[in-house]
């Protein structure tokens, strides 16, 4: 479990992360979602006690990664941005320094061969990482965080750069992983956070601007839920139908037969909506919730309403 | 730390550095041993571990200039700050693979006097001090110049500041005759790795000396604990 109260991280005059909260419970995937500079990266990187906060606490499984940093380290699996290999070294050989290194007590070889196989290096497993191409080097990456099978794991941008087929398979990999590791996982890609994310923090400029379970995140920012209408009849007719339905906020008019319908949040209105429209004599050929997609809500936080 | 000192000690070797350093130093100290000693008949080895100190002034700083700076660079620090390791682990962990290297260039002078011990007996407490002071002063320039690779990004950098640095120690035992305070040329005496180098070439181990090394090497890598600290906060 990760708990992360108050970050604040200045850089001289600018806040790049301001008063940052949230806590990730066990077996949760958490994304960080923002674009780029929006202090995702720092915030990890303070998450992880490579660099220090200037105010707040993180708590990994309650230990305070500043009071006791070897036992917060101990519990936690990191791939930066850019993954920290040793290019001279052979997968295999760096993959056993970083078992060394976190002084992991497995059996090593073992171990190392049950990662290479989870995140599929074995065959690359004597080769130079210096001749390794980038998708492989992420796994790789990937690998010596798993070293260890630490509780909590914090991926920076773990696809960057790699190729569709190279992304599904980290992003299966990563839900899988989920299931036994809390995860905080970083992307400014939003198909991606919410393919894999239990939950989603939104970050721009340093703050918080939204925390919500993942199908939950569109209602959340808008207010309102959003329904996706295609009916046969005329215009006026179904307007009025749908108008009259209790809780319907505002009906207005798509392409072609379409209708998007705006209701408060909380209520279902699709019934009412069904009946009133039978009654009225027109027949509705698709229903869908619609919502705000993803990417509607992220620029529309990250843009902060200009629109 | 062991892991550290274990990947240090292997990179060495994994690129040509190690190889090179400890070609270099063979070549020259041979090179020395045949003129001082063969040459000249004798068993003493001070004049080949006296002219040696200007190649490890210029060899040790090819050890360390890659230590932190490469790393910094390369964004592989984030392994290590990120690990279950404390700072100063890590940086002991540097130094040591760094002085393994240097230990392993002078067993080449066992070498020297077996060879010598062929025709007549050394002075073996002689050879041992002059060993130790070898160690120690190494040591305390290999504090110095890792203590100046934490500092920059670039191994061109670090090198061309560390040979300059060591340079100015070699040169301060001359330098200090220059000065008319006297006070001041005390202080450049005291601090001048040659002068205490030289009591262990005449077979005394001077506590004083020995201090001195220790102490050269505790400052600096606690200062370069320091710089990872105060960037860790800035």
């Amino acid at each position: 479990m990760i708990e992360v109260q108050n970050l604040v991280k200045r850089y001289g005059g600018v806040k790049a992360v301001d008063h940052i909260s949230f806590t990730a419970e066990s077996g949760e995937v958490v994304g960080l979602l923002g674009p780029n500079g929006a202090g995702k990266s720092t915030t990890m990187n303070i998450i992880t006690g490579y660099i220090g906060a200037t105010e707040g606490t993180v708590l990994i499984d309650g230990v305070d990664i500043l009071e006791s940093p070897k036992a917060a380290k101990a519990k936690i699996g990191y791939l930066p941005e850019q993954p920290p290999l040793y290019q001279d070294m052979t997968v295999r050989r760096w993959l056993e320094f970083i078992f060394d290194l976190k002084k992991v007590r497995l059996p090593k070889k073992e171990h190392v061969a049950e990662v290479m196989e989870i995140v599929k290096i074995s065959d690359v497993a004597d080769r130079v990482i210096r001749n390794l191409s980038k998708g492989y080097r992420q796994r790789v990456g990937l690998a010596g965080a798993l070293m260890g099978n630490p509780p909590v794991l914090i991926l920076d941008e773990p696809t960057v750069g790699l190729d569709p087929k190279q992304i599904i398979d980290i992003r299966k990999l990563i839900k899988s992983l989920g299931k036994k590791h809390t995860i905080i996982f970083s992307s400014h890609v939003l198909s991606e956070v919410s393919a894999v994310c239990d939950r989603i923090v939104m970050i721009n400029n340093g703050k918080i601007v939204a925390d919500a379970k993942t199908d939950e995140l569109s209602e959340a920012v808008s207010g309102s839920g959003v329904l996706m209408l295609e009916v046969d009849g005329s215009v006026s007719a179904v307007r009025d139908a749908i108008g009259a339905v209790e809780g319907v906020k505002r009906v207005s008019k798509g392409a072609g037969q379409t209708y998007t319908v705006e209701y408060e949040s909380g209520c279902d209105v699709r019934r009412g909506i069904f009946f009133a429209l039978s009654k009225a004599g027109c027949p509705i050929l698709m229903m869908r919730a619609g919502g705000l997609t993803l990417e509607e809500s992220f620029l529309k936080l990250t843009q902060g309403g200009e629109d | 730390m062991t892991a550290i000192i274990k990947r240090e000690l292997s990179s060495y070797f994994n690129s040509a550095i190690g190889y090179i350093v400890l070609a270099v130093f063979t070549f020259f100290s041979g090179l020395f041993f045949y003129m001082y000693c063969l040459l000249s008949n004798t068993t003493s080895m001070s004049y080949v571990f006296l002219s040696m100190l200007m190649i490890v002034v210029l060899v040790i700083p090819i050890i360390t200039m890659r230590s932190f700076s490469e790393e910094r660079k390369q964004k592989t620090d984030q392994a290590l700050l990120t690990a279950p390791v404390s700072l100063t682990q890590m940086v002991l962990g540097k130094f040591l693979g760094a002085f393994l290297l240097y230990c392993i260039c002078n067993a080449v002078y066992l070498i020297y006097i077996f060879i010598l011990a062929c025709y007549n007996s050394p002075d073996w407490a002689v050879f041992l001090t002059t060993m130790l002071g070898m160690l120690l002063m190494g040591g305390a320039l290999i504090a110095i110049d890792l203590f100046i690779s934490a500092l920059t990004e670039s191994q061109v950098i670090a090198a061309v500041i560390s040979i300059g640095v060591g340079l100015l120690i070699y040169m301060l035992d001359s330098l200090s005759n220059l000065i008319s305070t006297e006070w001041f040329t005390n202080f450049l005496h005291n601090i001048s790795f040659d002068a205490h180098f030289t009591n262990f070439i005449n077979g005394i181990i001077n506590l004083t000396s020995v201090i001195f090394f220790l102490s050269v090497i505790a400052i600096f890598l606690f200062l370069c604990v320091r710089v990872f600290e105060k960037r860790r906060w800035s």
